[in-house]
Order: C-alpha cells, then structure tokens, then sequence
C-alpha cells in the first residue's frame, strides 16, 4: 500500500517544531506501524537525510518505550494496542497518517517523537514501592494468604507499562491513571496496606510539582490505555488520597 | 588504554585464574563461603562507590540492594527509564524450589535437574547456590508486593516447564518478567529516594577504564546531548544481558547489546562459551523482509498446548496453499512429533531438543505455513480437558459440548490472555479457533563473560551478573531460569561476594577521573565516534546488521558445521572491513542520533560474532544448543565428547585483529555423575 505522512519533526527541545509530509510505498499488510517507519527511515538516510526518531525498545508491548499520537489517538486508533503492536493491515492505500508526539506540559520534547518521560519515575521514587530490605529474610511467601479475587486485581492494576498514553489522551494531562494504579496495587496487598497513608501522599505531591493536571472524568485515559487500566483506579486513589488526610 | 591483563602459562589446559570454588561438600559451600569472606563495614560503605550498568532484573535488584548495605551506586541504562530493561518482556514465569505442590521438588533436584539441562557444561557450586536461593527470591519479591498468581485458597500457585518433572515456575499471567522487574524497580526507585543511587537513563557504556589492572571506571555517552562522561567507582557491574541480537532478528528488545560485555572482553575480562546461545522453540514465525524482531510465545503455553504438523504431504501442500484447515485434518493424520518421540516429557522437553525437533520436521518438508518454516500449536485438547473440569466442579453438564468449549477457553484465557491476545494482534488468526502458528527463534545466550564463584571476571573490580555472564546455564538453560538468575545474583549473591574484593579497597579514597587511563579511554571514545560518523553517504547501520544477521542464523544457527563455520568467519571478517569503509551514520554526534548508537552496537556484535563463529567451530561436539552435524547420534541427538570437551572454552582478547586465545576451564563434576541426557 502508498501512503502519505505528515510526521511532527523538531530538532531538539529548544528548537520550534513543525509537521514534515513523507510519501511512502509498498507498504505490505503484515507489517507492524513501527516497521513501517523503519521503512521511511532507511529511505530518508539512503536519500542523506536525518530518519525520524521515535522510542521504541520491545516491540512487543510492554516495555512502554514507544508512544507517538496516530491520527489524533494515543498507539493509535485501536482498543488495548501499543504502536508496536498496531500493524499496517488496519490501515488501507491511500491513507494519510497524521504522527505526533505525545504531548503533555510534563514531557518535554526531547527531539521529533521523543518527549522525556522521568517525571514518572520521580512520581514512583517518591513512594512506589514497599520498604522493605532485600536481604531475602522475610517471612515465607506462603506465610500470608491473599484472597484470590485481591491478587487479581492488584494484578491488573500493576500491569500499567508506564508509556504515558493516559497523559497523552487527557485534556488536562493528567497522571491520575497512571499514579492510581501504583496506588491500588499495593492497597489491595497486605505488604503495601502499611505504608499507605505516606505513600499515597506523597506521590500526589510529587505528581502536582510535575505539572500533571488534574482529573475531570472525561474517561479519555482509560480509552486509550494500551493495557485496559480501569478508571477505577483513579477511584481508589481518590479514596486513599482522602483517607490520608483524615488520618 | 591500559594494558590487558597479561598472564604468563605455557600449556592452555592450564587455567591461568581461580574459579574461587569453595571447598566442601556441594550444600555447605555457599554458606561456609559467607561465613569466610572479607566484609566491609557499614562506615567504610559510605566511601565506597560501585558501578551498574543495566538495570534489568540483576542490574536493578543489585544496585538497590548494594545501596540498601550502604554503598554509593551510580546506575546506567541506554532506556529512558530503568522499567524498560528487557528483562520486562520475560513471560512464563520463575523457579524456585519451594516444593508447594509437594511433588518431590527440592534443592537437591532444581540443581540437577539445572544441570542436566545445561547439558552438563555449567559450573556446579554455582548451579547448587542458584538453587538454594531460589526459594528466597520467592519471599523477597511476594514482600514487595509483586503479585503472583494465587489459588482460591489464597496461596501461590505453580504450573511445569520444560526439562522437568515438578511443578516449580511461579507466575503472574503472561507478565512474570514485568511483576518482577517492577518489584526491582521500585526497590531500585526506593533507594534513588533515599539518595543511595544515582541513575542516569538514556546512557550508554562506552568503556571500561582499568587503572594499574583494576577496573575504576566507565566512560559513557548521554544518548540525549552526546556528551561523553567519565565516572570513577571502586568496582563496575555487567549487568547488561545478552548478546541474541548478534542474530539481528530474535526476541530481544531492539536495544539490547554486547557493547558493555564486549568492551571489557578488550580490556582483559574473558568471554565464555559465545557460541552457546538458545533458540527457542515458540516464537512467531518471520513473516517477510522487512522483520525488525521476532515475538515469543511463552514456553509456559507448552503446558497446554500440543505441537504437530501434518503426517502426509499431501495435507501439507493442502495446508500451504490453504485448501485445508489445520482444524479439518484428523487426529490420526496429525504427527505429534514430540509425543512420539520423547514419550516421558513429551511437549516439555528443553528447548534446544524441541526446537532441533521442529526444524527436523521442517526440514523434511513437513513445515505448514508458505515459507514451510512453521509447526503448529494447539490447544484443542486442552480447551476440552479445562471445558470438561470446570462443568464437573461447578455442577454444569460434562457432555454439552459448547458448553464445555465455552468454559475451557475462559480458563485458557485466564491462564494465557495476554499471549492470545498479543498472537492475534501479530498473526491476525484466533488462536482459541485454530492453532498457533510457531517456529524456532534465537532468544536467549547461555554464554558470556567468565566469572569466578564471586561473579568477578578476570578484571579485578569488574563483576558480571545474569545474562551477561556465562556461568549458570551451561550449553541449554531451562525455561523460567533467567529470572532466577538475574535476581539470585542481583538480590542475593554479588552484593555479598563484591565486599570480599571491596574489603581491600577502604583505604583507597575516591577515584579521581582526571587520570590518565581515563583520558586515554575518552579520547578512543571520541576517534571511533568521529571515525565512524566521517562518510557522508553509504549504507545505513542496519544493511550491516541484517547482514551479519543472515551469516549467523544460517552458518551458526540451529545446526552447524565445519565448513559453514569456517565461512561464516572469513564472510564477517569482509563485511566488517566493508562496515568500516562504507557505513553511513546521518546526523550530529553532539546531539540524540539512535544511527550513532546502533553503529557502535553493530561495531561489537561484527566481532562478536567472528569470536562466536571460532568458538562454535573449536568445540567438536554436540551439546545444548550448540548442534554440530559431524557429532551426532544415529537417531539424531547431540552426541556430547566429555573425554575432551568437558571445560568452558574461555577466550581471552589478544589485539585487535589477532586470533584470540583459548584458555579452558576445567569443569568437575562431584555430586552428579556426567551422563548422556535422556528425555525419551
């Protein structure tokens, strides 16, 4: 299949940047979307050009390195996708693909696709995580039953990747989907029950100093999770944002 | 650049280092060698700064764990974030040796069964303490909140994997690497928190600096601005992983790199077994040209899933010219090759004895889909069996076939959802409908840097831990066994044995960078960058990378022989020197530019995979995953020569452009008799 592309490009995060139109052909069904930009890029060098950048790392839809709003739409325009998962049988000759990075006050762009995500991992530095020591003398594993029905829902929630769509798709570029499920997870474990309080509070600070915004109900995140993160989780963390400062 | 290591012996039988290996009956080794071993003290900790690079499931868990004693870590990662390292994309699950189900599992067996696996070319102390820590991993990870899959009782459960005959892998779904690597990461974020580490993302290792034969240091690239940093620390970890992209197309992650391992291989550390590198049997077969990577199947589905192709050619043409459903061929039509010949581990032998198998039957024109590189993978009998038990236990009608067909694929999805979802997305075919597609892919490498029972390679101050080092998995590791390592050595191994070397080194202050030896490795640095960004046209990094790709899958892959091998050496020899003249890096070096890094990987892996190559052709004989033709049964089984083979090839760096040296350590085995392996 031919396709047009129009493909933010910026050279670093000082520099202004601007919407490029690419044409690209025989572009085969089976491919996945970030093989087709493979493609445009072995193109642009061979032509003496710069290729586009854009992360990307397993391509199998967990590590959370790729991102790239296509055609308006966090991973693109399917349910429970990452971009590396997305292929090109979804799309049909012709087409133009609008490609952008996702943007949010809290991730700058560090060139063209790539924006810089750490304020996530300070977001986790300030409290997701159980303290406990890693010397290995704990309890044993089987020493604490957890109800099935709690262990599967923690597990859901701590299958958030990290890739920032949630941000990306919301109005207000909010995190809340993203901090909720660390939160949850560990709520609904005996391990993580303890510092719960602190924890909660202490990730909300950091996410407001990050300039996330804040939560509206508008339901974007949770459509655009590559992962199926439920709103829920901005529920939960609500509620324990709340009782910590009851406490 | 500072000397390599040089060691004076005259006869290569002669190891030239101490593996280190304590004395003593097998089960009191680990724990006599703690008790012995020089410790540094808490207020000593303070002034001693260590280096991690990589920050998967070993690099993670032994920097949080390193800073959580006290010392002061800098960590390195290539990722935007510590979360992304490979070790995430891990899926079936984890051993350990708790021996929940009550099955007979024990340390005793995990070792053997570890060590029979390998094929009987692993290090024993190092295989028996991998498994006596294997039930703490459990513990420490279920401590931080990563969760396991449970039962209705509220306890842990366990499903079987490859090469054994107990229940022994914990799991979270499909996602066991993601669980665990996020356990290690928020121990790692804990200490960030605390001001224990320092990590720098979106960095790359470029050098090892070795000041008077000790290792002090790296210089590394900030992918985002392009500068070249020096950091000085008393000791520097590999924790890196493993160098299956050599291949260009296997199911690492598009990052993943030898550089790390590579660059101390220059600077004196020996590189073990290369050629020991493990293709997996269940992966999605390549589907055209323009393949960047290939995508896992979980060994874990082989619990469920059985493997066939057709047992005529003519439903096989039929197949591949889709006049016949694999649905509609009759069981009696069908091969289930493993069955049939490995009758007592039947779909769960090890992966090298699977994936030879189904390159047999492909080779012998049995494969279904166009390329003929395909078997099947089938859950039809398992949909039925799980329909069956679930109707039973809730009361339902065990005869109602669409009803059994309902429940049995709602437990398949519960089990294995994720992977369903992920083939479908890939494929484009239902694999609840009809069966998975499946073929071999490079995945995992059993060889790397040599490490002595402390985990220090042949640098002193330099360590090695999980994939990047060579010493657990012997020439085949078994599923669920990566993930084992990476946090037995990161969590609970070298943040032990590091203070035996660390100990004389209190007194030594910090490590200044203006050294010479560091400005001697920044400025080689700064030439290759210049070096290989000088063409202003030329072919693109990835010309190269497909090359040596297609040299290595075709004359070092599944099977390999003498004359292909010696081909395949003088092929990469000419297509490096082309990769010198000719490759086209576009953009600037003072800024991100992914080309620049993806040469300087390219650079290492065209080496590697001349060391691979040699390596793969010295060792006349089968064993593991590594398959020479010349040596073999009558029935087709790797024929091992223990006579003559039974050492770890260790090759040491000789210049550049000289043949390496083979140094060969010895291995003995005391508690576990050296026996042809068996899976029939």
């Amino acid at each position: 299949m031919d396709l047009s592309l129009k493909i933010w490009r910026q050279k670093n995060k000082n520099e202004k940047g601007s919407m490029q139109d690419y044409s690209i052909k025989n572009i085969e069904p089976d491919m996945s979307f970030l093989e087709m930009l493979d493609v445009l890029n072995q193109q642009l060098i061979s032509g003496g050009e710069e290729p586009v950048a854009f992360d990307h790392d397993c391509r199998e839809g967990i590590c959370g390195s790729c991102s790239l709003v296509i055609n308006g739409a966090p991973h693109g325009p399917h349910k429970s996708t990452t971009t590396c998962q997305l292929h090109m049988r979804k799309f049909k000759s012709g087409d133009t693909i609008y490609i952008e990075p996702f943007r949010g006050s809290a991730f700058p762009i560090i060139k063209d696709l790539i924006v810089d995500r750490s304020s996530f991992d300070r977001i986790q530095q300030a409290g997701g995580y159980v303290s406990v020591n890693t010397s290995g003398n704990t309890v044993d594993a089987n020493a604490t039953p957890i109800p099935k029905p709690n262990a599967d829902e923690a597990f859901k929630s701590a299958a958030c990747i990290g890739c920032g769509a949630c941000v990306a798709a919301c109005k207000n570029s909010s995190a809340m989907l993203f901090v909720g499920a660390k939160v949850s997870q560990y709520a609904q474990l005996p391990q993580g029950k303890v510092e719960r309080t602190e924890r909660v509070k202490n990730m909300v600070v950091q996410m407001d100093k990050e300039g996330f915004g804040n939560c509206t109900n508008t339901g974007a995140c949770e459509a655009h999770c590559p992962k199926e993160i439920s709103l829920d989780n901005i529920v939960k963390l609500n509620r324990e944002y709340l009782n910590s400062k009851i406490k | 650049m500072s000397e390599p290591n040089l060691h004076n012996h005259n006869s290569s039988e002669s190891f030239p280092f101490s593996n280190k290996v304590p004395k003593g009956p097998i089960g009191n080794k680990w724990e006599q060698h703690k008790g012995k071993i020089n410790l540094v003290s808490p207020a000593n900790k303070r002034n001693i700064d260590i280096i991690v690079v990589g920050t998967g499931l070993a690099g993670a868990s032994a920097s949080a764990t390193l800073a959580e004693l006290g010392y002061n870590v800098k960590a390195f990662c290539f990722q935007d974030s510590p979360r992304r390292a490979h070790s995430i994309a891990a899926q079936g699950g984890i051993n350990a040796s708790k021996n929940y189900q009550g099955d007979g599992d024990s340390n005793y067996r995990l070792f053997y069964d570890t060590i029979k696996g390998g094929d009987y070319r692993s290090r024993e102390a190092n295989v028996y303490r991998l498994a006596e820590v294997s039930a703490n991993i459990i513990d420490q990870c279920v401590a931080q909140g990563v969760p396991f899959a449970r039962d209705y009782g509220g306890l842990l459960d366990n499903r079987s994997f490859g090469g054994v005959l107990v229940s022994r892998t914990f799991y979270a779904k499909g996602q066991t690497g993601q669980q665990l690597l996020l356990g290690a990461y928020s121990a790692l974020n804990r200490q960030i928190n605390r001001g224990k580490v320092n990590m720098y993302t979106r960095h790359e290792m470029m050098d090892l600096v070795v000041v008077d034969g000790k290792a002090r240091g790296i210089i590394a690239r900030n992918l985002v601005n392009g500068n070249i940093e020096r950091h000085g620390a008393h000791a520097v970890v590999i924790a890196s992983g493993g160098y299956g992209n050599v291949f260009y197309l296997s199911t690492n992650a598009m990052g993943s790199n030898v550089t790390a391992s590579w660059k101390i291989y220059k600077k004196g550390a020996f590189f073990a077994n290369p050629c020991f590198t493990q293709i997996h049997p269940t992966c999605i077969p390549v589907s055209g040209e323009h393949q960047s990577k290939l995508t896992l199947m979980s060994e874990s589905l082989r619990n469920d899933g059985r493997i066939w192709v057709p047992k005529h050619k003519k439903d096989v043409e039929k197949i591949r010219n889709r006049e016949l459903k694999p649905t509609e061929i009759a069981e009696e039509d069908r091969d289930y090759y493993l069955e049939r010949r490995y009758p007592a581990f039947g779909n769960l032998v090890p992966r090298d004895v699977a994936s030879r198998a189904a390159k047999e039957r492909c080779d012998a024109g049995y494969g279904v889909n166009k390329t003929g590189q395909a078997v099947y993978l089938d859950f039809a009998s398992a949909i039925i069996r799980y329909g069956k038990e679930k109707a039973i236990s809730t009361g339902q009608d065990p005869n109602n076939t669409t009803l059994i067909d309902k429940l049995g694929k709602q437990v398949i999805k519960a089990k294995y959802g994720n992977l369903f979802q992920m083939y479908e997305k890939i494929v484009d075919e239902n694999p609840y409908e009809t069966p998975m597609q499946i073929f071999p892919a490079v995945h995992y490498t059993m060889g790397g840097v040599w490490v002595d029972y402390n985990l220090m390679t042949t640098i002193p101050g330099c360590f090695a831990i999980g994939e990047a080092n060579f010493s657990d998995h012997g020439a085949n590791r078994l599923g669920a066994s990566a993930l084992m390592q990476g946090l037995a050595d990161g969590y609970f191994v070298l943040p032990y044995t590091i203070g035996d070397y660390l100990a004389n080194d209190i007194k030594t202050g910090k490590i200044d960078v203006n050294m010479k030896a560091f400005e001697d490795a920044e400025k080689k640095v700064k030439e290759f960058i210049s070096n290989i960004s000088s063409n202003q046209s030329g072919n693109p990094v990835d010309y190269y990378h497909k090359k040596l790709g297609q040299i290595m899958w075709n004359k070092c892959g599944m099977s390999r022989n003498e004359q292909d091998l010696k081909k395949a050496i003088e092929e990469i020899k000419i297509l490096k020197k082309d990769f010198y003249k000719n490759v086209y890096v576009p953009g600037e070096s003072g800024g991100y530019n992914e080309e620049l890094a993806k040469a300087g990987r390219v650079a290492d892996f065209l080496e590697l995979g001349e060391l691979f190559a040699i390596d793969a052709l010295e060792r006349k004989e089968s064993c593991g995953g590594h398959f020479r033709e010349e040596y073999q049964t009558k029935e087709g089984e790797a024929l091992r020569n223990d006579e003559d083979y039974t050492f770890v090839s260790c090759w040491e760096f000789m210049g550049d452009g000289k043949t390496p040296k083979l140094n060969k350590e010895q291995l003995k085995f005391e508690s576990i008799e050296l026996k042809s392996r068996s899976y029939k």
